[in-house]
């Protein structure tokens, strides 16, 4: 450790700007992927209401095709890798250390280094703003329509380097997370004793894990094609436009779950506390997540029914994507049977919970009507599948997000959120929500393509289009609600104590906010919902309800350090990407940074000797 | 045998719930991410076999005997690295260094040789953007290289580290994973090897690629 770390002095100390810069507390590196996904929210969802506002009449112009072209390219890249994404990897790093009952992740500083490339290449994908120069081929990108004749602007640049940036982040977190998860859990912690949202997160994990070296090749590939002379999809030498497809859908589906199976583990969390009944057939809601993630990597044409792979091609990819729609419907059918006979109480979160089952039943069923490859035919490119996607990726994922939101959120706030703003702020979104895509499944039957910046008067779908329009401002109050609700009672909210909910998982029996080392004295799992048994047996024996864990000295726990060096790594990584972008020694400059940081990463004990 | 000494140090590793140490299980399950990185450049590569519109086709200047050669070196580098880690768990300092740089020393070897190579074809005229065998083929074993490269620079740091005698059977887990990596990296050689070079690298022409 004698030469880099020596420049720089171990940072310590766990207050103002620099300690968030040098954090590695698995619950700090939640709070800034959670923040920063937040913020990318508004910004995509400002960027839908420029689409709603442009498609509100008929044969407007208040924005040119050009601009909506890359507001619906942005909107969806940055709603897929910047907001759900990392809001699932925010709970993954809040959650997961405390409901396996460990201090942190398996490695704390690969866990910074994650957050930093995320922000990073979510910077770098919306540098294109800057220069006026932001992607617009869609967050699918088709070639041939991304290559330099087509696309001549930088755009695709910024895209495709960006999302190489935040591919890495996401592998680098995933690895940590499958790491801690096999390897972290506390004694007596079985795989079948694991809450329902490790399982998902494993999962999702390992999908991450083996889904994104497959776009990576093909933005590599995209990237050489617009700037190094190769035709990998250009036609005019040779290439096929449609390998790019297959590697982004084989990326492509993977990713899908990879979105929706985090807010499925959080609904199989709320769900039972607020029936007062244990998950119903748990074993099921495993294996089916298993079998989930096994077949997304079997259903990536069903994207490209109608590119003409042949009958034989499109039945398969039609059965394989019916069979998957079994082991979702098992899902479905154990939280209903889990609330069944439950004595339910409709807390915010279980609010959303409800939401998210009501609502993914619904683009769940949409999405099996375009399994079918001669209806597909039919709603291919037009706003049904717009529709269907939204009831999914909004109706599911961003709803099971808010149901973790507010069941999780008090736990490391310390305060309970609002019930009587939260109540308007589900009420809101859940109306807005359907009152915007629920008319879409019409115009989109009858014919309105997706991804066109306006549509004729003659063609009738005006007055559904408003109904769309009017839907999104009640979704914009909904969201602000969300906000001052948040900001209120972080404030001047009730103190939520240690365990509000009165909770089956390891989590609740810590104090809110958790220490920095999390658990004073690692527990003992007593079975699937520990902290349940625990509570039952104290309960038994005449005790009363256990208080939460009483804090002991931090300096007697040996916790991991801060570090500079995630930060500049990331940096250095990001300046690899960009230089490719103006001048190649950029790329250079960035190579040694991120060299410089590796050796001094390497140089420095993952925990000073003067922090025990 | 250092062993009954240096037990006591391992006892003090963390405990983990499948005992096998993390950073392992962390190269283990990154290797499993790279297979797939290969795989879909190995993809696009079978994808295009035959398909390019231009030459140089692979038989104008694929050299088998010579590739031959340098995979062999590689494949002895994997002896060494195999020595290098019982070396280790022997607490052998001489042997440590020497399977070390030995190492280091056949992959710079196949290195040199993969430089020469694209050099002759960019000679002959096989460029990335000649045709889309020279795009695939140049992707493809130019990330292998890349691959090897970073392993040499790992393996040079490692040397350093020896020289300074602090690699010994308590660090014997760093060998151990930089072994992994570096015999993942020879087994996907032999892949690319099969398919680039003894299968592929006779085919003439645009004739379609047998087998689809």
């Amino acid at each position: 450790m004698a030469t880099l770390t020596g420049v720089l002095a171990r940072p310590s100390g766990y207050t103002g700007v620099w300690s968030w810069i040098t954090t590695v507390d698995h619950k700090r590196i939640g709070i800034l992927y959670g923040f920063t996904a937040f913020a990318m929210l508004l910004i995509a969802g400002v960027e839908a209401g420029v689409m709603r506002a442009q498609l509100a009449t008929a044969d407007s112009d208040l924005v040119s095709p050009g601009v909506f072209n890359q507001m619906f390219t942005m909107h969806a890249t940055a709603m897929v890798f910047n907001v759900i994404m990392p809001l699932s990897a925010s709970f993954f790093n809040l959650i997961v250390p405390l409901a396996i009952g460990a201090r942190d992740v398996a490695f704390p500083r690969l866990n910074a280094l994650s957050y930093w490339l995320f922000l990073f290449g979510t910077l770098l994908l919306h540098a294109g703003f800057l220069q006026n120069q932001a992607p617009d081929a869609g967050w699918f990108s088709y070639a041939s329509l991304t290559e330099k004749p087509y696309s001549a602007n930088a755009g695709m640049d910024f895209w495709a380097l960006g999302l190489l940036v935040l591919g890495t982040s996401s592998v680098a977190a995933a690895l940590n997370f499958t790491v801690t998860i096999i390897n972290m859990r506390a004694p007596g912690m079985s795989l079948m004793r694991m809450p329902v949202f490790i399982w998902m997160t494993l999962i999702t994990s390992i999908l991450l894990i083996l889904a994104f070296p497959v776009i990576t090749v093909g933005l590599i590939e995209l990237t050489m094609d617009r700037n190094f002379g190769t035709h990998f999809f250009m036609p005019a030498g040779g290439g096929d436009p449609l390998l790019w497809q297959h590697l982004f859908w084989v990326f492509g589906h993977p990713e899908v779950y990879i979105l929706i199976l985090p807010p499925m583990g959080v609904v199989s969390e709320v769900l039972p506390t607020f029936s007062r009944k244990p998950l119903f057939g748990y074993p099921f809601v495993v294996f089916s997540g298993i079998t989930i993630g096994i077949m997304s990597w079997a259903v990536w044409s069903h994207h490209m029914f109608t590119v003409g792979l042949g009958p034989v091609a499109n039945s398969v990819f039609t059965i394989t994507t019916m069979l998957i729609a079994v082991p979702t419907g098992v899902k479905i059918f154990n939280w209903i049977g889990t609330m069944w006979g439950g004595a339910i109480e409709f807390k915010t979160s279980m609010l959303f919970a409800v939401g998210f089952v009501f609502l993914f039943i619904i683009g769940g069923l949409s999405g099996v009507s375009h399994a079918v490859a001669p209806a597909d035919n039919q709603q291919q490119d037009t706003y049904y599948i717009v529709a269907h996607i939204h009831y999914v990726l909004f109706g599911g994922s961003i709803f099971g997000i808010f149901a973790g939101i507010y069941y999780w959120g008090p736990k490391f706030t310390g305060r309970l959120l609002g019930e009587g703003l939260g109540k308007l702020n589900f009420w809101l979104i859940f109306i807005g929500m359907n009152l915007t895509f629920f008319p879409m499944h019409f115009v989109g039957m009858n014919g309105m393509p997706r991804r066109v910046y306006t549509y004729p008067a003659e063609s009738g779908f005006q007055l559904l289009n408003s109904l769309s329009s009017l839907g999104y401002i009640v979704l914009f109050i909904g969201f602000v609600v969300f906000i001052v609700n948040y900001l209120r009672s972080s404030k001047n909210g009730a103190e939520a104590g240690h365990d509000p909910w009165d909770a089956p998982g390891i989590e609740w029996s810590i104090s809110s906010p958790p220490p920095a080392y999390n658990f004073a004295v690692i527990p003992e799992v007593l079975g699937r919902d520990h902290y349940w048994i625990v509570k039952e047996q104290a309960r038994e024996a005449g005790q009363g309800t256990p208080p939460g864990e009483a804090h002991v000295d931090e300096r007697t726990i040996h916790m991991p350090s801060p570090s500079y060096w995630p930060i500049v790594i990331a940096f250095g990584v990001t300046w690899i990407a960009g230089g490719l972008l103006t001048h190649y020694a950029l790329s250079f400059a960035g190579g040694i940074i991120a060299f410089a940081g590796v050796v001094g990463w390497g140089n420095e004990p993952a925990a000073a000797e003067s922090d025990h | 045998m250092a062993h009954g000494v240096e037990t006591a140090h391992h006892a003090e590793e963390e405990y983990t719930t499948t005992g096998l140490n993390h950073r392992k299980l962390l190269m283990w399950v990154f290797l499993g991410s790279d297979c797939m990185f290969f795989g879909a450049l190995i993809a696009t590569y079978m994808v295009y076999r035959g398909q390019s519109l231009n030459g140089p086709y692979p038989i104008d200047i694929i050299n088998v005997p010579v590739t031959t050669i340098s995979t062999f070196v590689l494949l002895c580098s994997s002896f060494s690295m195999v020595q290098a880690l019982a070396a280790t768990n022997k607490n052998d300092q001489r042997g440590i260094k020497i399977w070390l740089l030995a190492t280091a020393f056949l992959g710079a070897i196949f290195i040199g040789f993969q430089v020469v190579e694209f050099n002759t074809f960019k000679n002959e005229g096989l460029t990335l953007g000649a045709n889309l065998f020279g795009a695939s083929f140049f992707t493809l074993t130019g990330f292998h290289g890349a691959h090897v490269t970073l392993g040499i620079i790992w393996l040079l740091g490692m040397f350093v580290l020896a020289v300074k005698g602090r690699v010994g059977p308590a660090t014997a887990l760093d060998v151990e994973i930089l072994g992994l990596y570096w015999h993942f990296v020879d087994i996907v050689w032999i892949v690319i090897f099969t398919l680039l070079y003894l299968i592929g690298g006779f085919d003439a022409g645009p004739a379609p690629a047998s087998g689809g």
